[in-house]
């Protein structure tokens, strides 16, 4: 039997991605592990490995191709002794050359609002029967978007039975295409349209879905810093090893505050407020193609150095899109720091599941007022947007309080 | 007079009835049943338990008459047979109190007499000799009325010569000659009895094998062993007339196109059974009967709302425990549980306690492959298993199928010592949709007879130790 090769899921919010470019010619003896194919996925570019071994028998979507729906043959295999006469006809149901813009989650990843994580990460277990996930492998199919019928909505035998007949999920016509609607008005102004890149329509579908259905309120704390700034230069005066920055003590501070106050350290389900175990603390990395957000996972157990050193190679991987899934999928809280470009303060949208996020402005010399007189301290503003789902104002207050001692008592995030 | 009242009103207090009453009580719900004889229904008086208890005496004598086989010495070994039923119907008596303590501690309301359909939402409950007991009013009402033995016409049991179940049940005889007619669960293990008790037992099987609901291999099995015992078994038979003089019967049978005549002392009817559907008020309510089975769907509703159906009357396998899990089903779906899952009749398992003892869950091999699945079958024999010779029962066979492509345990099918206790297993790993692998990796602990259940399992991919 000719095996198929599938449009693979490469990240568990995937629906579609781009087949970029075949590293296999029609006719090519295939080993498993060898790199098939880059696919182009919703955050990044990544190598499609074999599975199977024979000869790739043929292509059935050429490279280039955007929209290709996960689960749709992309080609064939052909096992030992078979030529390419095996190949029924229309193994694939016809990728579409051009994607329609809106791309709504097909029927068999119509999955629950899971957190964005790898199946490993803790309260995120797909839970599903020995012989469900031995016939979804088998059929290359992702748990991730099977409902399950059994107890507690575990997956059964019949639920993947039921996805796998169903097939590939058909396109869904394009619901409104702005983009490719809209000619030029006759009056308007002149423009240029630069396509939207796939991760680029992530950030749009994911921000524009938090800030519309999470109930977002915002609370703002000001931070001297001049015992910190003091503390980094001493220590990055012992030691050519590292180089901590002003983001790294805030890294370290965020998690240990979580780790005091716990209850902000959490997501919102329809039937449940899920409590993280882990505390995982996303950062917001500006890269050419748009935002995002690798995870320093465990922060709290971490040092400053070595959260440091972390984030140096989390950013240059994110910088050159080069990021694993699990590296930036998954995540607990999100911090956004834009004090380098000077902003004062700035309330940020939620990366949903998470409950928080925590925007950080500029430390600046400001006039503060101590013990009665008028005196100049370095001050940073910050902004903890909340989902008040999960989060009442006074856990947020809480946290912020505890994060705002750690930063102003830099010796005591040491401990 | 009671409340009459009620959310749910169940009509029957068998295995599926005072269960679905309990689990009804639980939730919160106000619930009665109706019984006309006896609570804890045919399974627990005069089915299931009794013959457990008659083929526990004759275990105990059988091991008696082997006591020189380990080492024992019993002389003046025999029985009283007055002794063995009293103790049987003890036992029945025992648990059909516990039953009634339970539905009280529960604060179940019985009404005792015969519960019939009296328009919406109503009940109305007769006592025996026609006098009425009460009217009541219910949200819901389940029908568990159960079933009772076939009868083949003109050989009716009459209670002298030709028993059914509940003359063989409290027999003043052991007779001499006895002829069984039908090789299920209930005529096998009649057989089994009064073979140990010393009868000159023939077993008539109007299909092609005992045990027909068996695998093939597994009846095969049972039917040698039967045979050494001294049972002597006609299948592909069917019984064309009794003639009753006064002290026997003369049954004609035909095997194979040749009639043959057995004259015996008594015959015991074990040719099925049928549901208990009349006198319920079905006619004129949308409730479906076909022949003697009312129709349901899988939360047990019949075609009437508010009238639900559970047990044997609402259709095969005709088992205790399938009928309690309707009942929680049934139950649980009315009071608007969340997690409630429709019966998987495949993962059902059956016990019958002949001796030796056959157990089996799910598909059958010749079922298996009739259905189209590429098989992996395993086979692992008691002469293989360290605490099967020990307890000196090496005779027995547990065998495993399973789906080669996908690893699912399609069935499992066992004959021997205490099978019935061990088939749980099977029915555990199917219930959770195990594959052979998690099966592999159980640790089983040693010595025991499940030894066997984790080698049959190896056997199917060629990796039994043992064998």
């Amino acid at each position: 039997m000719p095996i198929n090769i599938l449009m693979p899921a490469l990240s568990p919010t995937m629906t579609e991605g781009t087949l970029a470019k075949w590293l296999k010619k029609e006719g090519d003896a295939i080993k498993s592990g060898d790199i098939l194919a880059e696919i182009e996925t919703d955050k990044a570019t990544m190598e499609y490995e074999a599975v199977d071994e024979g000869v790739l028998g043929k292509i059935l979507v050429p490279a280039g191709t955007s929209g290709v729906a996960v689960n749709t043959p992309i080609g064939v295999i052909l096992e030992e002794g078979e030529d390419a006469s095996a190949i029924s006809a229309p193994v694939a149901p016809k990728p579409v050359a051009a994607a329609p813009v809106a791309a709504a989650p097909a029927p068999v990843t119509a999955a629950p609002a899971a957190p964005v994580a790898p199946i490993v990460a803790h309260g995120d277990r797909v839970f599903a029967t020995p012989l469900a996930r031995r016939i979804a492998k088998d059929a290359g199919l992702d748990l991730k978007g099977v409902a399950g019928s059994g107890p507690h909505g575990r997956i059964v035998k019949q639920d993947v039975e039921s996805a796998v007949a169903a097939g590939p999920a058909p396109k869904p016509a394009a619901a409104a295409a702005p983009l490719a609607a809209a000619p030029a008005p006759a009056f308007g102004p002149a423009y240029t349209e630069v396509p939207l890149t796939s991760m680029r329509k992530v950030i749009a579908q994911r921000l524009t879905e938090a800030k519309q259905t999470v109930p977002h309120f915002y609370l703002t704390v000001d931070c001297q810093l001049d015992k910190l700034l003091a503390l980094r230069t001493d220590l990055n005066g012992r030691s050519d090893d590292y180089k901590l920055s002003v983001n790294d003590f805030i890294i370290r501070a965020v998690a240990l505050a979580l780790k005091k106050v716990p209850a902000a350290n959490a997501s919102f389900t329809d039937t449940a407020i899920r409590m993280y175990s882990d505390i995982d603390v996303s950062v917001a990395v500006a890269t050419p193609a748009g935002l995002i957000t690798p995870i320093v996972k465990h922060a709290d157990q971490k040092g400053l150095a070595a959260i440091s050193s972390e984030m140096k190679v989390l950013a240059g991987k994110a910088k050159d899109g080069k990021l694993k899934p699990e590296e930036f999928q998954g995540g607990t809280f999100t911090i956004s720091n834009l004090g380098m470009f000077g902003v004062k303060e700035f309330a940020a949208i939620i990366n949903p599941p998470q409950g928080c996020i925590l925007a950080i402005g500029a430390g600046e010399q400001r006039s503060v007022v101590k013990d009665g007189a008028l005196a100049i301290a370095t001050v940073m503003s910050c902004t903890l947007s909340v989902d008040h789902r999960v989060v009442d104002g006074a856990v947020g207050a809480e946290f912020l309080a505890a994060f705002k001692k750690l930063v102003e008592e830099p010796l005591t995030m040491l401990l | 007079m009671s409340d009459t009242n009620f959310d749910i009103v169940i009509i029957g207090g068998g295995p599926g009835g005072y269960v679905a009453a309990i689990r009804a009580a639980q939730l919160g719900l106000k619930t009665a049943v109706v019984e006309r004889e006896h609570l804890g229904g045919i399974c627990l008086n005069w089915g299931c338990i009794p013959t457990k208890a008659l083929l526990r005496s004759a275990d105990v004598y059988r091991n008696f008459k082997h006591a020189a086989s380990y080492g024992l010495a019993a002389e003046g070994i025999s029985y009283d047979l007055a002794k063995i039923v009293a103790r049987s119907r003890g036992v029945s008596a025992q648990l059909q109190a516990g039953v009634k303590h339970l539905l009280k501690k529960n604060k179940v309301t019985v009404f005792e007499g015969q519960g019939k359909l009296a328009g919406k939402g109503k009940v109305s409950v007769t006592a025996k000799d026609g006098k009425p007991v009460a009217e009541l009013a219910a949200k819901h009402i389940i029908l568990a009325t159960g079933a009772r033995a076939r009868n083949l016409p003109g050989m009716e049991p009459d209670g002298r010569l030709v028993w059914s179940y509940k003359e063989a049940l409290v027999p003043d005889v052991v007779p001499k000659r006895l002829l069984v007619v039908g090789s299920g669960a209930i005529g096998i293990e009649f057989a089994s009895f009064f073979n140990a008790l010393g009868s000159d037992v023939t077993v008539v099987e109007a299909l092609d094998r005992v045990l027909p609901v068996e695998d093939a291999e597994i009846s095969a099995f049972a039917h040698k062993a039967f045979e050494k015992q001294g049972m002597k078994i006609i299948a592909g038979a069917s019984v064309k007339s009794l003639n009753k003089t006064g002290t026997e019967v003369t049954v004609t049978i035909e095997a194979g196109g040749k009639p043959q005549a057995i004259t015996v002392d008594r015959v015991i009817m074990a040719v099925g059974i049928v549901g208990n559907v009349e006198n319920l008020g079905l006619e004129g309510t949308k409730v479906q009967v076909d022949r003697t089975h009312v129709l349901v769907n899988q939360w047990l509703e019949t075609g009437e709302p508010g009238v639900y159906a559970i047990g044997d009357i609402a259709g095969a396998p005709w088992l205790a425990h399938k009928a309690s899990h309707e009942g929680v089903i049934c139950v649980e779906k009315i009071a608007g549980l969340k997690d409630v899952h429709p019966l998987n009749i495949r993962n059902i398992p059956g016990c019958t306690y002949c001796h030796p003892q056959v157990a089996s869950v799910g598909l059958t091999e010749a079922k298996a492959k009739e259905k189209g699945y590429s098989l992996k079958v395993g086979r692992f024999p008691f002469a293989g298993n360290g605490k099967a010779i020990a307890l000196g029962e090496a005779e027995g066979l547990v065998k495993t199928i399973f789906d080669a492509k996908t690893g699912e345990l399609l069935g499992a099918h066992m004959v021997g010592a205490e099978v019935t206790e061990m088939i749980q297993g099977y029915m555990v790993a199917k219930t959770l949709e195990t594959t052979e692998e998690d099966l592999m990796h159980a640790v089983f602990p040693h010595p025991t007879l499940s030894e066997m259940m984790h080698e049959a399992v190896l056997d199917a991919y060629g990796k039994a130790i043992h064998f």
